[in-house]
This record gives C-alpha cells, structure tokens and sequence, in this order.
C-alpha cells in the first residue's frame, strides 16, 4: 500500500521527531548537573558556622561568607534605591506617552542599556564613582548593580501600566481627580504586582552578577557596613575562592555557590508563583 | 416653567481638523431626566464628555462656544472642580478593582485627599449607596472587593460612588447596554427615582429606554441637535423629518 | 424622598465650597517630572559613551586604529593591542553560537511546533528560562572544577597540550549559557506561524517534518536569526563564566585548545592591577569596542524581532 518513497518520508519524519526531542532533552541535563554538583559539592560546607562567620586567612580551618551574605545585601539595597525612583517614573513615562518621539528614543535607550555587557557597567561605575572618590566602595558597586537592573525596572513597568484598561483612568478622572493623583494613587497601585515582579526579577539577575564588582565593590575579607569603603559579595567571593589555588576554599566557593543559587532561583520562581496570585481581575 | 441646571450655547467640538459638535445650543431642564439620543457617531457621546471636560483629554480635541452650570462657565473653571460636581457613569462599569465597595464610594474624597471623620465617610457611603438601591446587598460586605458584584450591581456601584461627590449633574453614557434586562430595568427604575436629586442627562441609542425613562429627549443627527423637546411629544409626534427617520428606524 | 434630597443639596453645596486641598503637583509638572525621567535615561545612555570615550582618550590617541590589528599586548613597554582579544572574543562566541545553535533550534521547534502546550512544555520552558538565571560565577566554577577536566582528557587523547582550560573549554560553557536566548525567540517566532499555512501543507500530505522544513522555518527564518543575534551579543559581553576557563594567554591563540583571552576576559582579568594611565586607557578602550560591537548586534536582533510582531 505504502509506496518505498512515502515509506522513505515517514521514516525521515519519526526520525526529525526522535532528533528534535533527543536534543530539547539534552539540553535541559545541564541544569541537572549544575544543581546536582553544587548541591554534593557544596552541602557539605554549609553549616551554621560558614553562614556567620568572617573568612579566614589560608590555612585556617573554617572561616565563612556572613560578610559575602551582608554585602550582598548592602549591594542590592543601594542597586535598588539608586534605580527604583528613576525606574518607575521613566516607565510611567514610557506608559503614558505612547507616541512621541522623546518616548520613542527612550524606549530604544531602555533596550540598549539592557544589553551592554556587565563588565562595561563596571568600567563606567569605576569611571563615575571610584576615580572621583579615590576609593573602592559599595556605593559604586551599588550604582553598577544599579545601572543593570534599571532597563528591567522601566520595562516590566512600562509593560504593565500599559495593559491597565483605560476606563480606570477614565473613572478616576471623572470623578475629579487630578491627572497625577490618578497615576500615583489608582493606576500604580493596579499594576504594583508586575511591577513588584519586574523589581524582583532585577534583583535575581543582579544578585550573582560579578563582573561589575571586579573593581568597584572590590570585595574585602572584613565585614563592612560603610557604604564608602570596599565590601564583599557572594559572586565576587565565589570567584576569588573558585581562582585561588587552595582546596579548602574552593570548598567555601561550593558552599557558597549553594547558597547564591538557592537565592537566585529561589527568587525566580518565588516571583512565578506569587504574581500568579496577585494578579488583580479587570 | 422649568428651571434650567445645564446651558449650552452655540457649542462645537473638533477632533483636530474634524468637526464633531455643530453649533449645539441646549438648556438642560433641572431635576429631569433628559435623553440625548442619534445614531451612532452623531457626537452624542463627545457632548456629555464636553460637558464634564474630559473631550479634552484627548490630543489634537478643541472647543468652541460656551456651557454654563448654575451660570458658571464650566471652561472658565479648573476642569477638576467641574468635574466633581458633574458626575459620569460609564457603559462598562469601571469600579475600582483593588479597592473595597466601602473605598469606591467614597473614592472621590479618598483620591482628592479629602480628610473626613469615619463617621461622615460612613454616612455619605450609606446613603448613596441607599440612592443607588444598592445598599440593602452590599451592607454586609462593605470591606470586600467589588469583584464579586455583578454588572448591575457594579454599575450602581459606580452611580454610588459618583452621587456621593453630591454632583448637581449626572451624566450616564449607555449605562445599560453592557446589562442583561433584568438588570437593566432595574437600572432603569433608579435613575427615575434619582431625577430629584439629580438632573440626569442620558446617552443612550435605544430609544424605548429613552421613551420609558426620559421626561425630555434631544436628538442629534451628524453633529447636530435635530429636536429637542418633551419626550411625549417627541416620540408621538417629532416636528423634524430627521427625528421622524430614526425613529421609525429608517437609520441606526 | 424629599428629606434625602435636601441632605444631598446640602452635600452638594459643602463639597462645591469645601477647601479640596490642592494635589501636591500640578498637572504640568508631573507631566514634566516624567518626561526627565524619559530624559534621563536617554542622558545616561550619550554620558555612558562618551565616558568610555574620553576616558579611553590616551589610548585612542597613541595607537590609533593599529589598536585594533597589533597583537602585541605588553603592559611592561606599554605597548597594547586589542588583536588577540578580538580573536579570542570572536572564536569563543561564533563557536559557541554554532554548538547552541544545534540544541537552540529544535528546542524552538519542539516548543514551538510539536509541543506547545501542556505539563512537558511548561517543565521544559522552565528549565531553560532557569539556565537562563544561573549566576555566570557559577557556570564558571562548574566549568573549571567539572568540564575542564574532562577537556583535559580530551587533550590528552588528542595529543595536544592539556590545559584543560581554552578556547574549547570556553566555548562549551559558553554555549548551554546563551541556549535560553536564541530558544525563547525562536519558539514564538515558531508559534507565530500561521496555523492555516501549516494546514494547507499538511492537507496536501506534507509529513510534519516537511511542514517543518518548508514551511515553518522559512516562515520564521528571520525571526530564528535575530533569535541567534541576541544570544550572540550575549556571548560577546559575557565575562566570569569565560575569564574562568578561557586559561588567560594574551597571546595570539593558536588553536581551538589554546588558552586565549577575551575583550571581557582580560579587562576582567588585569583592570585592578593596571598601572599607568596608558595600560587603564587601552582596557577601557577595550571596553569602549565591547559596547559598541554588542549595542550593534543586539540593535540589529532587535529591529528583526520587532518586525516580526514578537516582544522579544
């Protein structure tokens, strides 16, 4: 019934379909490897006293990442103070002046920015705040870690405030309310879940980022609260360990990949999960 | 001899190049119900919407001629101060999702930055929740989202929350035709009860809504005002032949 | 009726004369506050370039356009050339481009096409949106402590020199690093595709291979290549993963095996021990290349996707 060359296509069609879901398949075992690694590799430096205690110097058993942990933290709330305000109001922006020219060339600058590469960003922090200053300091990793997640701010703003129906506008209006009332205190407020997502997903993309922090954060083996002096994150740590040439502290830099990877996935998915449920009907 | 809430003398509208509203002069009569009534895109809708100053909202709109509330030229005050004292309702209801239908009542104060003591807020809300027939559903869930209502329900929702501001005006832009009957009769019935508090101007293109309910009725046809009148009159008996067409149906 | 009426002419008349306070700003200021925000950003890109620029300035003047072509990269005489960082930035990433290339484009096709609904394609979508969040430290320490040494091996069959760290080594990495980007575009360009033009194929009893092949990637040919351009300016400017295993030489590579350096690898790698304003000059002018060679290729990729109605 089945002449050879249609035989011949189907048989090339099982085999495109065997191929195709031999590769997608494939392609996800990485994520595998990496979870698994980490997971055996690392586990078995975690334990109360790695998440507390200050590094110490080589040679020394123990020692641990708490200032990592705390820079981490110093770096991300500086990121974002230096880019929330700007973030929200240039996405606000881009929302209500959908045409326009000025709207236009910022949007194009939004999606520029977004793809300079990380290492630049950290030249230009260097340029602005450690030349003029005279010092490494959190403040310019700050700004660093700043720049890169400010694309991702306007964008996941302008993106939400866009779908907000215009009858909310319309409704507010009406009733008399002025024009930044409405924005400020009706339509933010119906979009503060895709705008929650967007901050929290440019703090997952910037909390394991490193190479802005090469030279401006710097890292430091003390703990430092000073927002002027050098200070410690997780990646920057993870990799001076990873470089170095000594076992044991490629031991930590497991132990903290493990936790920054917790924390990195962590927060995607956290993000998946709850913006599902904040999601407001219209 | 009726007294006269709304004047509107030698008014036009332009989107851009584009002439909306021809010359319109209309008095509208005070605590009565007034239909404007046409065809689709004969500017009825950019009337009312000239009339609580939202037409302007618009780039590229424009205005000419004058409207008077209480002999108050409405384009020579702040648009914000007309507007809270002539209220809108939409033909989708619009209320406020995130907020409570306590919140939505009063949020024309709430929005403004109006202070008011809880006892006050608590008695505007219950009265033009009353007004709006409304209250008796939704007393016992002031402080849970609207979402729940359905639309009639959400649209007196939104007539509440606009009679709470005490506007002298109420305009209504097709307040029903996103309802089912049911809820559209009821909707029907509260804006006759309201006429004593409010004068209500009413869009609407379905004309035995505008016979049953209205007690004056305007007909505009491509950007002018055909016929004004009482409603009796009118429909039994329109003096232009325009009127006649639309409502014989000759045109949509 | 009457009585509720009075109150409410009595509302009425006390909001008409209530002192309603004055918003904070008036329209035309927030209006204007908004618009320097847009400002702003636009600022922040013109100041970005020009202070790479400027401060790129000593180097710019020395060397001149043989910047770009001289290999020699000697801190002690100060003599730089961007050569071998070029090579290296361009034979990691074209190499790792190609190896994506073949798991990126049936991962489109599977998600796009065969499976684009359901538990399978939400699991699957998930883990490559998650490839896409791994810390670039971390892929670079998996890298260096669990594939290099399996390089190594490699070498060791091949006969070449084990480093264990290269271009190679890099490339690989590199390569499950940029998957996620040219997959996601490349899978709604896919779904994109017209279901009756696929229809009309399959109704004249085109296999789905074929509908594949004839219709689907011609359709969606373009949209896969911006798809590859994005994940390709991804690789230029990608820097921890690849300063880690890319073996650090600043001289010509030989081979696919040779240790190298990229423009990211070695600003990474000497920028905090550089002294002299020459040698800080020609790394930042290494950086000023890395912009504008990324910020061409992403614009491109970009215009491609918008054509082609997907917000990428």
């Amino acid at each position: 019934m089945k002449e050879p060359l249609i035989r011949r296509r189907i048989l090339y069609d099982k085999l495109f379909k065997i191929i195709i879901v031999l590769l997608t398949f494939c392609s996800i075992l990485p994520m595998f490897f990496i979870l698994f690694f980490i997971t055996s590799k690392g586990i078995s430096a975690i334990n109360w006293r790695f998440l507390t205690q200050l590094p110490k110097p080589v040679g020394e058993i123990g020692g641990g990442i708490s200032n990592a942990i705390i820079g981490t933290i110093m770096l991300i709330g500086i990121a974002t103070a230096f880019s929330l305000p700007v973030g929200i109001l240039a996405g606000i922006f881009l929302s209500e002046n959908k045409k326009g020219k000025l709207a236009s060339l910022t949007k194009l600058c939004v999606e520029t920015l977004q793809g300079i590469p990380s290492i630049v960003i950290g030249i230009i922090a260097y340029i602005w705040l450690v030349v003029s200053m005279g010092s490494f300091s959190a403040l310019s990793g700050g700004l660093a870690l700043g720049l890169m997640m400010l694309p991702v701010i306007i964008t996941a703003t302008e993106q939400t405030l866009i779908l907000i129906p215009g009858s909310l506008k319309e409704a507010s209006l009406a009733l008399g309310v002025s024009y930044p009332r409405t924005i400020l205190k009706v339509i933010l407020p119906a979009g503060i879940s895709g705008i929650v997502t967007g901050i929290l997903l440019s703090i997952a993309r910037v909390a394991g980022e490193t190479a802005p922090l090469l030279f401006t954060a710097f890292g430091s083996p003390f703990m430092n609260l000073n927002v002027l002096k050098p200070i410690n994150s997780l990646p920057l740590m993870i990799f001076n360990y990873a470089t170095s040439p000594y076992p044991e502290w490629h031991t930590l830099a497991w132990g903290a990949s493990f936790i920054l990877i917790i924390l990195v996935l962590g927060l995607n998915l956290f993000t998946k999960i709850v913006t599902k449920r904040w999601k407001v009907q219209f | 001899m009726e007294s006269t809430v709304l004047k509107i003398e030698n008014f036009s509208a332009f989107f851009g190049e584009n002439q909306v509203l021809k010359e319109v002069s209309l008095s509208i009569p005070q605590n009565r119900i007034t239909a404007i009534m046409g065809p689709s895109g004969c500017g009825k809708t950019t009337l009312i919407r000239c009339i609580n100053r939202m037409h302007e909202l618009i780039p590229d709109a424009r205005v000419s001629g004058k409207i008077f509330l209480d002999q108050e030229d409405i384009y020579a005050t702040d648009p914000i101060i007309v507007r809270r004292q002539i209220g809108m309702v939409f033909q989708k209801p619009n209320p406020f999702p995130m907020m409570s239908i306590y919140d939505n009542v009063i949020a024309g104060y709430n929005l403004n930055g109006i202070r008011l003591a809880k006892d006050e807020k608590d008695r505007i809300v219950e009265e033009s929740l009353r007004k709006a027939a409304l209250w008796e559903e939704v007393k016992e869930a002031l402080y849970r989202r609207g979402t729940f209502l359905s639309g009639g329900q959400q649209q007196r929702l939104c007539i509440a929350r606009a009679l709470a501001m005490g506007p002298a005006v109420l305009l209504l832009d097709e307040p029903t035709s996103a309802l089912d009957p049911k809820a559209t009769s009821h909707i029907e019935e509260l804006i006759v009860q309201l006429k004593d508090t409010v004068s209500i101007i009413l869009v609407t293109h379905n004309m035995a809504q505008a016979a049953r309910v209205s007690d004056f009725a305007a007909f505009v046809y491509l950007g002018e005002l055909v016929e004004f009148g009482p409603s009796g009159s009118m429909f039994t008996a329109p003096k232009d032949k325009r009127t006649e067409a639309y409502l014989t149906g000759k045109f949509g | 009726m009457n009585h509720s009426s009075a109150e409410f002419l009595v509302l009425r008349s006390k909001t008409k004369t209530m002192r309603w306070r004055r918003p904070a700003f008036s329209e035309s200021s927030f209006r204007k506050i908004l618009s320097i925000a847009g400002v702003f950003v636009l600022l922040l890109l013109v100041a970005i370039f020009f202070s790479l620029v400027i401060a790129s300035f000593p180097s710019l003047r020395n060397f001149g356009i043989r910047f770009l072509f001289s290999s020699t990269w000697d801190p002690v005489r100060s003599e730089f050339g961007a050569f071998p960082f070029l090579l290296g930035t361009l034979a990691t990433s074209l190499l790792a481009l190609v190896i994506s290339v073949i798991f990126s484009i049936p991962i489109s096709i599977f998600l796009g096409e065969y499976s684009a609904q359901g538990t399978t394609a939400t699991f699957i979508k998930s883990m490559i949106e998650l490839l896409a969040g791994v810390p670039s430290v971390i892929y670079g320490l998996c890298g260096l402590f669990l594939l290099a040494p399996l390089v190594r091996i490699l070498e060791m069959k091949l006969g070449v020199a084990p480093y264990g760290v290269g271009i190679f080594t890099a490339s690989l990495v590199l390569s499950i690093m940029i998957i996620p980007y040219s997959a996601s575009i490349g899978r709604e360009v896919i779904s994109l595709v017209p279901s009756d033009l696929k229809e009309a194929a399959l109704s004249l009893g085109a296999t789905r291979f074929e509908v594949v092949r004839k219709v689907i990637l011609p359709y969606a040919g373009s949209g896969i290549v911006a798809g590859i351009l994005l994940s390709l300016g991804r690789a230029l400017g990608e820097t921890m993963a690849v300063t880690m295993v890319i073996g650090n030489s600043n001289s010509i590579p030989k081979g696919i095996f040779s240790p190298a350096n990229s423009l990211a690898s070695v600003i990474a790698n000497e920028f905090t021990e550089a002294t002299g304003s020459l040698y800080l000059a020609s790394l930042i002018e290494l950086g000023l290349v890395l912009f504008i060679v990324t910020t061409i290729i992403n614009v491109i990729g970009k215009l491609i996707v918008r054509r082609m109605g997907v917000e990428g």
